[in-house]
């Protein structure tokens, strides 16, 4: 079935597998957006999503982080379901969703220090790890006085201290500028040599090389 | 990883939550303001006379903390939600128990509380009986966190719906009413100098019932309102 | 191992298809257990000594007070097998259940005004029962109005069956306490309602009617119980053929 309504490279479930989908189905409002699907990540695999608006791309990776539930089938994370492993699961997950997270009535590194401390990480270098995201002198700036991709920054310098595998990012890129993203994507490297993996979708081409990139393509269905 | 303990992420949490609400401090305000209009508001319907007042009293106080407590739930999830940091929350390594118990307990601490230290005052304004003041206090000692968690289950429910606020209502206040029967029975049975630690007793296990279901059902209603 | 006996049920097209076989069956019993009960209770049942053919009411109110309690037990647990079990068609039934639910609630509250005015000259006293059945009413009320405040089906069947979950809990609660606060505040003079002493010429024709109803709400359940599957469904494929083979039946 999977290949009915998308182009999956698939790779063999090996020992490095870190997550795996089983005959995923999403259903959203009576439309089925996938069926069927099933795919491996292993470490060191970036992998992008693409595919149409309303195709369910969202979808996929909210079902990926275990926040939604799919019509039917099951993630694995290193062969355990991640809805029995809820907790060590998300000890080895950072997801970065379309809404960033950041508090209005906090300062930049309150919320950093914060979204830190939430994810059992060090939080006494937010200042510095803020810094990286070109925030610095934003530190003590309430949210509320900052802008959209500065607040995108804050929820992104998460990923300079994360010490997850598995990095689930749902458009990372919007409003971050060239440079920034030539940066991320860098980054997203690193991860992946450090045997992590990402996963995410994005509306840019990515400029990694090529044959570093693993592609999900999902198709739009009408029913 | 330094896994934080239960403890320090309920902690982190509480404070957390008490911080944004001191910087917003309105939202603690509003529904205080609230409850002491209500509560002035029923002399000048019923009238002055002193005899009536006192023996509606424990009704009126107590209906307008069940009100008062139902406008401020929304703040409960509803900002976390709408700017991600509460999918970020169910995303954390930490148990969803413990992270609904602690913003449970701030709201608590922002609601409830201001609501049992106001109360005496407006009990005077409402001739309350001498003798009811203890009872007044210990029914909404009691009685005011049982608000705050039943309450969170409907606030879970409702969180992802764009008017949920009307229907928010509908889905808690019936399952006020065990509460309300108790505490105003309490506090009308001190005013006549009879024992009420059965109402109290039963005030009490309501809350230990609903202390240890209700942050289930709102973990449950949350995976629904974020999916 | 429960599920797997459920298994072949949780197919929606299966369960389409059997809830339409026992539909029939349920309204045809539905109809002469009805005939036969209304026809005793209104004809030939004694009048009550006291009340008179005012009594022949509570054929009517009792069996839809009890119902509607039993209802909203069936929905509870149709909500927990769907969370635990996670059967997706327990959903179609919370959603099929609560409006059934909603209006024989409704029908025991008129009818125990009604049997009210002549007993104690008021439409409305603050009768324990009465006060429950109210009570009752915004829970059912709640469910449906939360099932409707969701576009997304499944999501609404989930929504409205931990809120039927945690109404569960509290009904006993509510019920006990609304009882306990009405021998609180209601002085003996008001003769409460129900709970005869019933004869057998009275306790025959009530338990038909009872089974006659149960035997309705069966059937309207079952009724409501396919509009869901049929509209959670709509996009499969065997919905769009049993909507071809319809439309082929209304040409011919």
């Amino acid at each position: 079935m999977s290949n009915l309504n998308s182009e999956i490279e698939i790779t063999a479930a090996s020992t490095n597998t870190l997550l795996s989908a089983r005959d995923l189905s999403c259903i959203r409002e009576e439309r089925v957006l996938f069926e069927a699907l099933s795919f491996n990540i292993a470490a060191g695999d970036i992998v992008q999503v693409e595919g149409p608006n309303g195709a369910g791309k969202t979808s996929l990776l909210r079902i990926l982080a275990g926040l939604s539930q799919p019509y039917d089938g099951s993630i694995y994370f290193q062969d355990n379901n991640i809805t029995q492993h809820r907790e060590t699961f998300h000890q080895e997950l950072l997801y970065l969703g379309h809404l960033p997270g950041v508090k209005d009535e906090m300062t930049a590194q309150e919320n950093l220090e914060f979204n830190l401390a939430l994810h059992g990480l060090d939080n006494k270098t937010a200042e510095a790890t803020l810094a990286k995201v070109n925030l610095l002198g934003f530190e003590d700036a309430l949210a509320s006085h900052l802008s959209a991709g500065q607040h995108r920054r804050i929820s992104l310098a998460r990923l300079w201290q994360s010490q997850a595998k598995v990095w689930i990012l749902d458009e990372p890129f919007t409003a971050i500028d060239k440079l920034g993203v030539e940066k991320l994507e860098q980054l997203f490297l690193q991860h992946a040599d450090n045997g992590g993996c990402v996963v995410l979708t994005t509306h840019q081409d990515l400029s990694l090389p090529a044959e570093r990139v693993k592609k999900i393509t999902l198709a739009y269905r009408f029913y | 990883m330094t896994l934080l303990s239960y403890r320090a992420a309920f902690a982190l949490i509480v404070k957390r939550d008490l911080m944004i609400a001191f910087r917003h401090r309105d939202d603690i305000i509003n529904p205080l303001l609230f409850f002491v209009i209500v509560v002035s508001l029923f002399p000048l319907g019923v009238g002055p006379e002193s005899t009536i007042l006192s023996r509606i009293a424990p009704g009126i106080i107590w209906v307008a903390a069940l009100l008062a407590t139902l406008l401020s739930l929304d703040r409960l999830f509803k900002s976390d939600y709408t700017d991600g940091s509460l999918e970020q929350m169910l995303l954390s390594p930490h148990p969803v128990f413990i992270l609904v118990i602690a913003k449970i307990f701030a709201h608590w601490l922002l609601t409830g509380l201001p609501l049992i230290l106001i109360a005496p005052l407006l009990a005077v304004l409402l001739h309350l009986h001498e003798s009811s003041y203890g009872a007044l206090m210990l029914t909404l000692f009691l009685g005011t966190p049982v608000l705050s968690l039943l309450g969170a289950i409907g606030v879970a429910l409702t969180v992802g719906i764009k008017k949920g606020g009307v229907l928010l209502s509908l889905l808690v206040l019936p399952l006020y009413i065990p509460v309300l029967i108790f505490a105003t029975s309490a506090i009308d049975s001190a005013a006549m100098n009879l024992p009420y630690n059965g109402q109290l007793a039963i005030i009490a296990a309501i809350f230990f019932a609903s202390l240890t279901l209700a942050p289930f059902a709102v973990s449950a209603a949350l995976k629904v309102s974020t999916n | 191992m429960m599920w797997k006996w459920l298994h072949p049920y949780a197919n929606p097209e299966i369960s389409y298809h059997f809830s339409g076989k026992i539909l029939p069956w349920c309204a045809r019993l539905a109809f002469i257990f009805l005939s036969i009960g209304i026809t005793w209770a209104l004809l030939f049942a004694p009048a009550d000594y006291q009340q008179g053919d005012t009594f022949r009411i509570f054929y009517l109110h009792v069996p839809a007070a009890m119902l509607s309690m039993g209802i909203y037990l069936g929905m509870a647990i149709a909500a927990l097998s769907s969370l635990v079990w996670q059967l997706k068609l327990a959903d179609a039934s919370v959603a099929a259940m609560a409006p059934i639910g909603a209006t024989f609630t409704f029908i025991a509250l008129v009818t125990g005004a009604a049997w009210g005015k002549p007993m104690w000259g008021t439409w409305w006293i603050w009768d324990a029962r009465l006060t429950s059945e109210l009570i009752l009413l915004f829970l059912y009320l709640g469910v449906i109005a939360l099932h409707n405040a969701f576009e997304d089906k499944a999501l609404a069947g989930k929504a409205a069956g931990i809120l039927a979950l945690v109404g569960v809990i509290n009904l006993p609660i509510i019920k006990y306490s609304v009882e306990w606060w009405n021998t609180l505040h209601q002085g003996a003079t008001v003769s409460k309602l129900g709970k005869p002493s019933m004869s057998a010429d009275m306790f025959w024709p009530f338990l038909i009617c009872f089974i006659g109803f149960a035997f309705l709400v069966t059937a309207l359940i079952c009724l409501r119980f396919r509009t869901e599957v049929l509209n959670r469904n709509s996009m499969r494929p065997w919905v769009r053929e049993l909507v071809a083979d319809e439309e082929k039946a209304h040409a011919v």
